[in-house]
């Protein structure tokens, strides 16, 4: 039976506090690479500030964390690609990149409309001793390639090993969650299967609170936003750079 | 005596005035110091790696592929005379089509050459032949300009066998003689690999669903761009051939083509835009009131940031567009030669404004709600890797136009070789 692999990320909850991009960076052998910019670095995971463009006791803010959205119709990254080096995982809805195909060329980059892949602009490496802590089960990406966030695959191959081992077919949900949602001290990110009805992601993803960014492009991302605030909702439907005065985003270091 | 050893007249065809071969080198000299810089900085790009160019995340392409999209473009003179003089048998082009193979040649090597810096992995770039992506219009660029590049190869080499001492060697004039029946079939091959690249090189940006500037629907599988893009680059390769043809005539003090020739291809340019004008107008008003509002996009959005205003809208389509078309049409204007180069230089400088704006603006408006519009200026080294390509071009062409015989009557003679 294939998944649908997706998010639910409740921004009344999220805080900005960047454990998610840490937990991401750490799971996934992120190297630290000291000398890039916020243009440069590798974030699969980057948490972004939005306001609603008020002074004073009226304004208001909120943390939005961006990764890829897994887009699932007429995916742009994987169109694009010259060499078939992303694709959409049929069993389970991820769209997964492969370094090892990979040319370049950075014309999935200009293709995805989110700005969550990352070009490899240096050689990976760590402080002495750090490498120590690097995960085995995650092979670091070359100089030269682009990644970004494929919903932390070696879990899931690790949750596929556990269930073959005790003789399943199907993993069992509890084996297999992605380092950002565990990290997340609010909980604020909640994963699951969208196409179960019964998953508690799914029906988040159809409450009237949820949205998803630029979803009039067409690409039916599979992270989902949830907020009361109405204004924070709008974000998905605002019109791209109306009033850069007036919606600022930051980009929050974790 | 120094002089007299330093002399390469054996090389020239024989009846042809060249300068002294100080004099050349003279000429060489800078071009050639540019190269070297330029292969220094692209050196320096392939070893450490792209961090040394100011492009990022978010200016994932910048310089080198506006670049590529402009000189491919320019380059198109060499297709499409080869079109109109073997396909469409308009034999009074036949005087230029030298200097457009190596035109031709020259943009798309040098294309080629910035393309393998410009990739993160270029010892990978079998791969797009390996595991393609037939979705992909950058496998149908790839393909196509690497099938053009052999093409225009096969092209070169006949005219290069026709140097005064190759011809001396009878292996080699028997293997032009023999490629030379293959042209005419190379100038239709070559027309339809053209006719795909320069179509899908528009097709890069029409596809793109997820940044509404560039998003184009169009027919089947392929965007308005596709279309567009042919156009235009049909329309100015012919005006830059002009403008390289006028430049060269120029430098030299000669006249290399008759003015018969300048005005057939003004002609064919002019009517060219005009039609590329057109379906470029019409294009922009379905994008703006269709296309870009079913998305999510107001139009206004994408114009509001400096120095991306609607004045570009207006320069592109009517300063570099309308107005080139109608000097290069327009009989008195077509008459007066420096109208007639002013006009060519407009549809070049058009082509090359609609290539960056695809490339920078697409890139610079945000998409998302809360994203702000994005600079990027290139870094020396990107800067140096393209003086590198354009000094090799100057270099490539200077060679070429002193031991070659670039230059053919309309008869299909070779001039420069008729005291051969």
């Amino acid at each position: 039976m294939s998944a649908r692999y997706g998010m639910v990320i409740d921004l009344d909850r999220c805080t900005g506090c960047g454990s998610c991009m840490m937990a991401c960076a750490s799971e996934n052998n992120v190297p630290p690479l000291p000398q890039a910019t916020a243009r440069t670095g590798l974030t699969p995971m980057l948490v972004r500030k939005a306001s609603n463009g008020m002074d004073g006791a009226a304004r208001r803010e909120v943390f939005i964390p961006i990764m890829c959205m897994h887009c699932e119709h007429d995916t742009p990254c994987v169109k694009v690609c010259p060499q078939q080096a992303v694709e959409v995982d049929k069993a389970t809805g991820i769209v997964m990149q492969m370094p090892q195909r990979c040319l370049g060329c950075r014309y999935c980059m200009t293709a995805c409309p989110y700005h969550a892949r990352y070009f490899n602009w240096w050689d990976p490496a760590w402080p002495a001793g750090m490498e120590k802590s690097l995960n085995p089960g995650v092979a670091a990406r070359m100089r030269g390639v682009v990644e970004k966030c494929n919903m932390c695959h070696a879990r899931l191959h690790s949750a596929k090993e556990k269930a073959a081992a005790a003789g399943k077919r199907e993993i069992d949900p509890a084996d297999y969650v992605p380092a950002c949602v565990e990290a997340c001290p609010t909980g604020a990110i909640r994963f699951g299967n969208l196409a179960d009805p019964n998953d508690a992601a799914s029906q988040e993803s159809r409450s009237p609170e949820a949205f998803r960014l630029l979803a009039r492009i067409g690409t039916e991302p599979k992270v989902y936003y949830k907020s009361k605030e109405a204004w924070v909702r709008a974000l998905a439907e605002s019109k791209s750079g109306s009033g850069s005065e007036t919606k600022r985003s930051e980009v929050q270091h974790g | 005596m120094a002089s007299a050893t330093l002399t390469d007249s054996r090389w020239i065809a024989r009846g042809e005035e060249r300068t002294s071969l100080s004099r050349f080198l003279l000429w060489l000299a800078p071009w050639t110091v540019l190269l070297a810089l330029g292969v220094y900085a692209a050196g320096l790009c392939l070893y450490f790696g792209l961090n040394q160019t100011n492009l990022d995340n978010r200016f994932a392409f910048g310089l080198w592929i506006f670049l590529d999209l402009g000189v491919i473009a320019l380059g198109a003179g060499a297709f499409f005379t080869g079109f109109l003089v073997y396909i469409l048998k308009r034999a009074e082009l036949r005087p230029i089509l030298n200097t457009a193979v190596v035109v031709g040649f020259i943009c798309y090597s040098g294309a080629v050459g910035i393309l393998g810096i410009d990739v993160g992995q270029p010892l990978r770039f079998w791969f797009t032949f390996w595991h393609p992506n037939t979705h992909s219009m950058l496998t149908e660029v790839t393909f196509c300009i690497t099938c053009y590049l052999l093409v225009l190869c096969l092209e070169y080499i006949p005219i290069l066998l026709r140097n005064r001492q190759l011809r001396k060697v009878p292996s080699m004039l028997v293997f032009e003689h023999q490629l030379h029946k293959l042209v005419p079939v190379l100038a239709g091959v070559g027309t339809l690999l053209s006719f795909f690249h320069q179509g899908s090189l528009g097709g890069l940006y029409g596809v793109l669903r997820g940044r509404p500037f560039a998003f184009r629907q169009g027919l089947f599988i392929w965007p308005s761009t596709f279309f567009l893009f042919i156009l235009s680059a049909i329309a100015t390769g012919p005006s830059f051939l002009m403008l390289v043809t006028a430049t060269v005539e120029k430098v030299t003090g000669r006249r290399l083509v008759p003015q018969e020739v300048f005005r057939r291809l003004a002609f064919i340019s002019g009517v060219l835009l005009a039609i590329y004008v057109a379906a470029k107008s019409i294009d922009t008003l379905i994008w703006l009131n269709v296309t870009s509002p079913s998305v999510g996009f107001a139009p206004w959005q994408y114009y509001m940031y400096k120095p991306f205003g609607t004045p570009i809208l207006f320069v592109e389509i009517v300063l570099l567009g309308l107005v080139p078309a109608f000097l290069l049409t327009y009989r008195k204007t077509a008459m007066r030669r420096g109208w007639l180069l002013t006009a060519a230089g407009l549809a070049c400088a058009g082509v090359l404004l609609n290539r960056f704006v695809l490339t920078v603006q697409t890139l610079a408006v945000p998409t998302l709600p809360f994203d702000e519009f994005l600079q990027y200026a290139p870094s020396w080294q990107e800067v140096a890797s393209f003086g590198g390509v354009t000094a090799y071009g100057v270099i490539v062409y200077s060679l070429s136009y002193r031991y070659l015989p670039m230059f053919a009557s309309p008869k299909g003679e070779n001039t420069h070789v008729s005291g051969d």
